[in-house]
């Protein structure tokens, strides 16, 4: 029997109050390409074949030997105490709270989460968590024309592809335009976003400008100067940061940022095909009521005992409906549960000692492949973890190393065509000597 | 209850207190109530333009948040600053040191769309 929850009669009258003529109709924005077309779906099996199959589906997964791929995820060692935390039933079970104060641990642990990522970043006050570090940026770009009144974003094009992607579809309905700020791609150039060049594409129109630090391609990118440039123009400044970067590198609220959006899956969460992630967003007290998501704030109660609430939840949209700060984000609890059990476990000098590393395994790599004349970075400039480096030929050779169980990071110019024939390298402190000499030797052979 | 009687008023329960082309705006003591405890408002701009019975600011109490809707068209002249650090002015004293904004008035026959004392003490009665 079919299940029917509206009858056609139903059906037709809400689609006239609507005004759309047929059911089809509404999924008009979903490209046909993507849509299931008929269901083919083969006869029942037995619980052993299904494990079967299954078994077989999961041996066509490859698990490289060797890995210098980034691009926005990256490899870390997860202690074995963020899984137990984040395994433990209370968290685990629990959906983002709707009568939120009787969960006073769960509201304490996002406080913690909070307190951390303010720490992390420098900046005053930051959100319960988004979806991912994506969708916290646009977000913030949208959170910046509520703040401003305008209705344009400036993106540097050094900015994470997918980001500036997600950043386009969030501006399209409201009908925000985004302008990309070019970068200096070109061999031995900068890599960077240069101050000018956004200043002179900034106006009283523009509500913000987005940077990154370090860039998608790794390089560090005069901050300072790019906050300036939008403040000039009466612009906020955005900053898409890497998490475990901030040990070593100037807090964002230092050099003027005034929202603060990362990825934090570098800081416990492994890295997984799609996700769970969780997307972070900091920013300034006075622009507070126009920070989206959940915020958790410590009070006391009646008898002077510390206490956790939801907070200025009339930004909210089961508080201002159509009007809130955003009907469509999310927080990622128990992934913020794990980046808060990892900054805890690692603690300041673990997280320093995790950027060193990093930042020498990547200075490792290019100098082994420089030092072996199989290829030199693509810019000058100061860079963090991630290096682009030039190689003749890279799409045929990343390629051929894949199927040897080597990974040679991100091929750039799938994004970017500017960037033929350049490797985005990543390391982080897994990144071993070995690792480094097994490339160098895979692009021997593949030269 | 009495309301000042040098004042238009509006359904939407802000008040208007004209001198020529200039004008005063705030919420009354009515709405002040309802709303109970105000801890917030976002003021409108300097320079702004209000268009009568639009929404140009929010309050937000212990209990609600409320759009601000204008009872005049005009530009903002002057905003009081010091609602953004005593929102309580508003309850305190709605008709005086709780104003919101200073008007330039671009239409004063709006006010003939404005209700006065009497009628607006029929209104909330």
């Amino acid at each position: 029997m079919t299940y029917s929850p509206h009858t056609a009669a139903d059906r037709a009258a809400m689609l006239e109050a609507i005004g759309v003529a047929t059911l089809d109709a509404l999924f008009d924005d979903i490209p046909t390409v993507v849509r299931a077309g008929e269901w083919s779906v083969p006869p029942p099996l037995a619980e052993q074949s299904v494990r079967a199959e299954l078994d077989r589906l999961a041996r066509r997964n490859v698990i490289p030997e060797v890995s210098f791929l980034g691009a926005g995820v990256y490899r870390h060692l997860v202690p074995a105490v963020v899984g137990e935390v984040i395994g433990r039933p209370e968290f685990a079970t629990a959906y983002t709270p709707y009568q939120p104060e009787v969960s006073q641990g769960t509201l304490q642990s996002i406080y913690e989460f909070q307190s951390l990522i303010c720490e992390l970043t420098g900046m005053e006050v930051a959100s319960a968590s988004h979806y991912d570090g994506a969708t916290a940026t646009a977000e913030a770009a949208l959170m910046a024309c509520r703040l401003t009144r305008r209705h344009r974003v400036a993106v540097s094009a050094a900015v994470n592809p997918d980001y500036r992607r997600v950043l386009e579809t969030y501006c399209s309905g409201p009908g925000v335009e985004v302008v990309t700020v070019p970068v200096d791609f070109a061999e031995g150039g900068t890599g960077t976003t240069d101050p000018a060049t956004a200043a002179g594409l900034l106006d009283d129109g523009v509500a913000c400008l987005i940077a990154a630090q370090p860039s998608f391609y790794g390089q560090l990118e005069p901050m300072t100067e790019l906050g300036e440039a939008a403040h000039a123009a009466g612009a906020l400044f955005v900053a898409v940061v890497e998490p475990t970067s901030l040990a070593l590198l100037t807090a964002p609220g230092e050099y003027g940022a005034d929202i603060v959006t990362a990825e934090g899956q570098p800081l416990g969460i492994p890295a997984s095909f799609g996700g769970p992630y969780v997307g972070l967003m900091a920013a300034r007290m006075s622009s507070v009521r126009q920070m989206p998501g959940r915020l958790v704030g410590a009070t006391r109660d009646a008898r002077g005992r510390l206490g956790y609430v939801l907070t200025l939840q009339a930004r909210e949209q089961h508080i201002r409906r159509e009007k809130a700060a955003s009907n469509i984000c999310t927080n990622q609890a128990l992934m913020a549960l794990a980046a808060t059990a990892y900054l805890t476990a690692v603690g300041p000098a673990g997280l320093r000692e995790v950027a060193e590393l990093s930042m020498t395994q990547a200075r490792h790599a290019a100098a082994a492949i420089e030092g072996a004349g199989l290829g030199e970075r693509r810019f000058g400039g100061p860079y963090f973890a991630e290096v682009a480096i030039s190689v003749p030929d890279a799409a045929r050779r990343h390629a051929l190393m894949a199927e040897r169980g080597i990974v040679a990071g991100y091929l750039a110019e799938r994004d970017e065509p500017a960037l033929r024939d350049t490797l985005l390298l990543a390391a982080t402190e897994l990144t071993t000597d070995e690792d480094v000499e097994r490339l160098v030797h895979a692009l021997e052979e593949t030269r | 209850m009495a309301y000042p009687d040098d004042l238009r008023y509006s359904k939407e329960h802000e008040w208007v207190r004209a001198d020529g082309d200039a004008a005063t705006i705030g919420i009354t003591s009515f709405a002040a109530d309802e709303l109970g405890d105000i801890v917030f408002i976002e003021l409108p701009e300097v320079g702004g333009q209000l268009s009568q019975f639009g929404a140009f600011g929010v309050v937000e109490s212990v209990k609600a948040v409320s759009d601000l809707y204008a009872p005049v068209s005009g530009t903002v002249a002057e905003v009081n600053e010091a609602l953004r650090d005593a929102p309580e002015l508003l309850n305190s004293d709605p008709f005086g040191a709780g104003w919101i904004a200073r008007v330039e008035l671009g239409d004063t026959s709006e006010l003939d769309a404005l209700m006065d004392a009497d009628a607006y003490a029929a209104e909330t009665a």
